[in-house]
């Protein structure tokens, strides 16, 4: 009688090493229970250092208005908006992670999913934070609020993208959370029940909102994991497609264009596997959870970074023959000129972008640069400068050169203070990982627990002796058992 | 829910292949399972302790409509009677372009709406004390607590648990207020279930 699963040897084990479920505690648990080390500290003054100087530079758009930004009438939107559309497509690894492979049933999602829904979470805060400040006068920064007013009262435009980015965004953060934090309440408990000192007894007993491992809620929870992925499957590919909508449905060229959508969101799900093959290349190092981010799993990333941007790279060839063939002068101008003309003043910010999106991911079709760590992180980094060149591109380099030649822009570059905002945006999500990192259990405990007998690698050995038995006795075992 | 103090008698498995059966059996002798304690989602152990299958997913359909309906209503309210504004001459009722939030809120209703559901139901919330039989069943430990009555000869119990394979047994005595759990509701009884 076993109720080992059977899974094929040809897959390889997501769970490395000879584990077994107490040993799973102690490694996951372990690091966070002890003293963060030299680097830990360094990484998290340096971030919280750059937060700082992101504060002074907001301050200073507060209190001196946009005008601290070196935007001008023709170039409206510059790095903010860049930085806002980078970062929320960031945020779309976690919930594609944890959603959309759950409900595909990808075991290899469970050693990364919870670093990953992370940070979406503080990728999605680093994000808000750019329209926010970008209003100016902040301080009315809830009349975005369809609430009932005094002045009128005057209602929000619900017909409006700006508006649907409101609620997808907020939709999005708070659903974000609310799975991540459902997650985390067993793992939680989990520190709890090892907590020695009565503090973080307390505090990791407050967090773990008395959690008890009962079979009943153990049945709610997995239904409720389900919902919820359900839900945000839809929800992060309404998100960027709503995102896009703030481009797609106005009429300036290189924006007014049907293919947005879907571009958008394989771009977002191409530069949050990015962002998350950065930091879990890091984790796993800092951490010592090689064991559990295995390259089997920085493989399977990157065979997802490699789909997205050949997507992407597609999408960018579809909208320049579109643009072509359509025959519409204005658009034409924007692609041709614009754009794919390296000697036009953001010329150069296209080809960066086409090299780093389209032709540099094609190196992941060799199994070994896949399983290159060096490379991997390489490759991480600069797939997200392109996918922040591409949102740049799509930006600037459609309004530098409005309808009237009168009114182009001259050279647009950021201001100290715009720089600085970006950077600060960087402390924010830092610090906030660093944090993470520290006082959270980064890998999802349970979930690691649940594929031990199928995946791991000591249970994987013992499947041989399963191939010799007779599959008709192991489906009656299986059967007997599950009902 | 009757509160009062109760007695159970615990018992610690080491493996779920040890425990399915153990299941089974303390199930056929009559014995009344109060819970059984996991580190992680063992699947099937719900169907074994014949346990309801939860409606959980039917509270965030029933959510996600009122999301859609108070999206919708809100919206159309808003724009064709409370304050209907001209924009570029189309129709005040615009209903593809408010599709995006109704969706959204669909979604914003249906996950809040669950969860709260989920902590209500399993009561979590933070500052909860709860009883816990062993702090390793959230760790690597299975553990079964029986719910002993007045008739019940708890060293049989423990014997039958010791036969079964447990490798900690003890007994314990814990308040049994909401806190502690509500399975007289959603357990169905053995006999029931398989018919003698």
């Amino acid at each position: 009688m076993s109720l080992l699963k059977y899974e094929s040897q040809q897959r390889e084990p997501l769970v490395d090493g000879n584990k077994d479920y107490h040993q799973i505690t102690e490694d996951i648990i372990g690091p966070i229970e002890m003293k963060p080390g030299r680097l830990w500290y360094i990484g998290f003054f340096i971030s919280v250092g750059l937060l700082l100087f992101g504060v002074y530079s907001v301050y200073r758009e507060v209190v001196y208005g946009v005008g601290q930004w070196n935007l001008n009438k023709t170039i409206g939107w510059g790095w903010d908006i860049t930085n806002f559309v980078w970062w929320v497509g960031i945020g779309h690894a976690g919930t594609l992670i944890s959603a959309i492979l759950l409900l595909f049933r990808q075991g290899w999602r469970t050693g990364v999913n919870r670093a990953a829904e992370a940070m979406t979470i503080f990728a999605v805060m680093c994000a808000g934070q750019f329209p926010i400040w970008h209003m100016g006068r902040v301080w009315m920064a809830f009349f975005v609020l369809p609430y009932p007013n005094t002045r009128g009262p005057l209602w929000v435009n619900f017909s409006s993208p700006l508006l649907w980015d409101v609620f997808a965004i907020s939709t999005y953060f708070t659903v974000s959370l609310l799975f991540w934090y459902s997650g985390l309440l067993p793992d939680f408990a989990t520190v709890r029940d090892r907590a020695k000192t009565k503090f973080r007894k307390l505090m990791y007993g407050m967090a773990a909102f008395g959690w008890t491992g009962s079979t009943k809620h153990w049945q709610r929870h997995e239904s409720l994991s389900l919902v919820l992925a359900g839900l945000a499957t839809p929800l992060v590919l309404s998100v960027h497609t709503i995102v896009s909508f703030d481009f797609a449905t106005s009429v300036i060229p290189g924006w007014h264009t049907t293919i947005f959508p879907p571009y958008f969101v394989a771009g977002a799900i191409f530069s949050g596997f990015a962002m998350v093959q950065t930091l879990l290349i890091v984790v796993r190092k800092m951490m010592n959870l090689q064991d559990y981010i295995t390259i089997g799993h920085i493989e399977a990333m990157n065979k997802v970074i490699v789909l997205t941007g050949s997507i992407v790279g597609c999408a960018y060839l579809t909208e320049l023959f579109i643009a072509w063939y359509g025959q519409n002068p204005y658009e034409w101008y924007a692609f041709s000129q614009n754009r794919a003309n390296i000697f036009t003043p953001y010329g150069w910010s296209y080809w960066i972008m086409m090299f780093c999106n389209v032709v540099s991911p094609q190196l992941f079709w060799s199994r070994k640069l896949r399983r290159n760590i060096t490379v991997t992180f390489f490759m991480s980094i600069i797939v997200n400068i392109g996918m922040w060149y591409e949102r740049f591109v799509i930006i600037v380099t459609s309004i530098y050169r409005d309808f009237l030649p009168s009114s182009w822009s001259t050279y647009y570059s950021p201001s100290t203070w715009e720089i600085g905002f970006y950077l600060g945006t960087f402390g924010l999500f830092f610090t906030c990982f660093f944090l993470f990192a520290k006082y959270f259990p980064v890998i999802a405990v349970a979930e690691i627990k649940s594929i031990l007998k199928t995946s791991g690698e000591n249970y994987k050995a013992r499947m041989t002796d399963m191939e010799k038995e007779d599959a008709e006795k192991f489906y009656l075992d299986e059967v007997e058992h599950a009902h | 829910m009757a509160g009062g103090i109760k007695k159970f008698v615990v018992g610690c498995f080491a493996d779920e292949k040890v425990l399915f059966p153990a299941v089974k059996n303390v199930r056929r002798a009559g014995y009344k399972i109060h819970d059984v304690y996991t580190p992680f989602p063992v699947h099937g152990l719900d169907h074994a302790m014949g346990l309801r299958e939860t409606s959980i997913h039917t509270a965030g359909f029933i959510y996600g409509i009122l999301g859609t309906t108070t999206a919708l209503t809100f919206m159309s309210w808003i724009f064709t009677k409370d304050w209907p504004l001209n924009i570029g001459g189309k129709p005040h009722f615009a209903l593809p372009a408010w599709i995006p939030i109704t969706f959204e809120l669909t979604v914003l209703f249906s996950a809040v709406g669950m969860v709260i559901t989920f902590c209500y139901l399993c009561n979590l919330a933070p500052f909860i004390k709860k009883h816990h039989f062993h702090p390793r069943a959230t760790d690597d430990l299975f553990v079964m607590a029986i719910e002993c009555t007045d008739k019940t000869d708890d060293a049989a119990v423990q014997n039958f648990l010791q036969e079964a394979g447990a490798t900690e047994i003890n007994v314990q005595i814990a308040e049994s207020g909401w806190w502690i759990g509500r399975y007289d509701k959603e357990q169905k009884l053995y006999r029931d279930e398989k018919g003698y």
